[in-house]
């Protein structure tokens, strides 16, 4: 019974003498082998170099600051609520006085998780963000031993603050600075 | 000198040679393991091992160590005694072979020649038949005693195709030997240093001897007796630790050893191509040292053939692994024999 129509018939002609020989079949094999001896290797020394990523390549998220360093989430919730793999956690706190300049807006994220685990990388929740307080940089999140390692704190995704490490701040936005 | 002296310097002479080359079989075993694992890598458009130190290179001592470290497992049932004498055996007659190789020409220290060989024996390329025949009882006695199916069959697979192969490899040297004249490792090196070398004679022989070599070191593609995907590494699946690696070893100075017989055989041993080194006017010492690197050049390249050709062609099925062997390997070197024989008579007369 013909189950698909990709059935192809194989050939089975005897072999002629020559192939009956090997040798210059496997010559020519070896022929081929000797080649990529001399071509340029595929791997990517992993530590040393990493390979470049696209401009809009969806990497490890980071929490992004305005330019005077104070913290633009407000924890609205929002990209929690559009992350498809429920991967965001957040708890939301009120500024007090003279915390002006720490947070943009009277209300800010106390606590915000992201389980790399679970997430999927897809960009939602920086599309969902009213406040540009979130972006997906070019790099991904880096192996780990212990699965604990792979809850992102705030503190790991907030991007370094411009006034005090300007060029920290300029390399975690990447290409994205462009976009901000 | 009398009857029944012993000449202490001749011992001392002999024993440092031994150990000189057992060690160099085993540095090159150990350095053909990370160089096996480059040349794959490079076939494959890889780099391969490049962390334990420069390029590398200290993988073969990581991989050493690791081996010494792991858990030694002996099956419950198995026969113990010989479970722990087929890696022995198979580290032993690799070893074996090297004794009767003309590594190069007489070093001259302390208004002595010594002889870069350890025995000159009148039946030199006899012996190194015997001891690899021997070679097969590791695998036998291995796959034997670990009572283990694939083992057995794998032990079965070697077996036969040692025998068969040992056939035309036999034939294809006894050609070598109508031209030589003689058994004797170092005639047959100074006749292809006197004429031209064997390989020019006996371009089919050297063929037929380098497919049998293949087949006599287990490598692809007549690497049955391991066959990973079939027989769960075959003769080898129930050895850990050392073990393992003696027998892994002992197929990387097959490799080298084979590799050597082959040059010394057909490529002129330690002869340097192209050039008469015997009206150079340099110190004998240096010719000597320059001699063996020339012969460990040349089989180096074979043993990179061996694994050239390891990653570029799958195993043969068995049937067509007998078929070879038996149907067109031994009428091909009978004739080659044949041939040589009546050439050799039509000139001499």
């Amino acid at each position: 019974m013909q189950l698909t129509q990709r059935a192809k018939q194989v050939e089975r002609k005897p072999m002629t003498l020559l192939e009956k020989i090997y040798l210059w079949n496997i010559a020519k094999g070896m022929l081929i082998t000797i080649r990529h001896l001399f071509k340029r290797k595929a791997t990517i020394k992993y530590p040393e170099e990493t390979r470049s990523f696209s401009k809009v390549f969806r990497g490890v998220q980071i929490l992004n600051r305005d330019e005077e360093g104070r913290e633009r989430c407000t924890a609205c919730g929002l990209c929690a609520v559009a992350c498809p793999a429920e991967a965001i956690t957040m708890e939301a706190a009120e500024r007090q006085p003279g915390e002006e300049h720490l947070y943009r807006e009277e209300k800010y994220a106390a606590k915000y998780e992201i389980n790399m685990l679970r997430c999927i990388f897809c960009g939602y929740c920086e599309e969902a963000c009213p406040k540009d307080a979130i972006y997906l940089t070019q790099t991904f999140a880096p192996a780990n031993y212990g699965r604990q390692g792979f809850i992102y704190k705030k503190e790991d995704l907030l991007i370094p603050d411009p006034k005090e490490d300007p060029e920290g701040y300029q390399k975690a936005l990447g290409e994205k600075s462009s976009k901000a | 000198m009398y009857l029944l002296a012993i000449d202490w310097f001749f011992i001392l002479e002999k024993f440092l040679l031994i150990g000189l080359i057992v060690t160099l079989s085993m540095v090159v075993a150990m350095y053909a393991t990370y160089g096996e694992r480059k040349v794959a890598a490079w076939l494959q458009d890889r780099i391969g091992p490049n962390r334990a130190g420069p390029f590398g290179i200290l993988q073969p001592l990581a991989d050493g160590g690791k081996l010494f470290f792991k858990e030694e497992i002996i099956p419950l049932i198995s026969s113990k005694f010989l479970f722990i004498l087929g890696p022995c055996l198979a580290m032993i007659t690799a070893l074996l072979t090297s004794a009767v190789i003309p590594w190069s020409t007489p070093l001259h220290l302390f208004d002595k020649d010594i002889p870069l060989q350890v025995a000159d024996i009148n039946i030199g390329i006899l012996y190194i038949f015997g001891v690899v025949s021997l070679g097969v009882y590791g695998i036998m006695i291995g796959g034997w005693a670990s009572n283990n199916k694939f083992s057995l069959l794998a032990a079965v697979r070697g077996a036969s195709q040692m025998v068969s192969y040992e056939l035309p490899m036999g034939l294809a040297l006894i050609a070598v030997l109508m031209l030589a004249g003689d058994l004797r490792m170092s005639v047959i090196v100074n006749n292809q240093i006197e004429h031209y070398w064997h390989i020019v004679y006996q371009p089919i022989g050297f063929i037929i001897f380098f497919v049998c070599a293949l087949a006599e070191c287990n490598r692809t593609p007549f690497d049955l007796p391991e066959a990973e995907n079939e027989l769960n590494f075959g003769y080898h699946q129930e050895y850990s630790s050392m073990k393992l690696g003696f027998y892994l070893f002992a197929e990387y100075i097959n490799m080298f050893i084979s590799g050597v017989v082959m040059s010394t055989l057909y490529f002129g041993g330690y002869d340097i191509p192209f050039v008469n080194e015997a009206n150079w006017d340099i110190n004998q010492n240096l010719l000597a040292i320059i001699g063996f690197a020339v012969l460990l050049a040349k089989a180096f390249f074979f043993v990179f053939v061996f694994m050239w050709i390891r990653w570029t062609i799958p195993r043969f099925r068995y049937d067509q692994l007998m078929k070879l062997g038996w149907r067109t390997l031994i009428p091909l070197a009978l004739l080659n024999m044949v041939l040589t024989a009546a050439i050799v008579l039509w000139f001499k007369k």
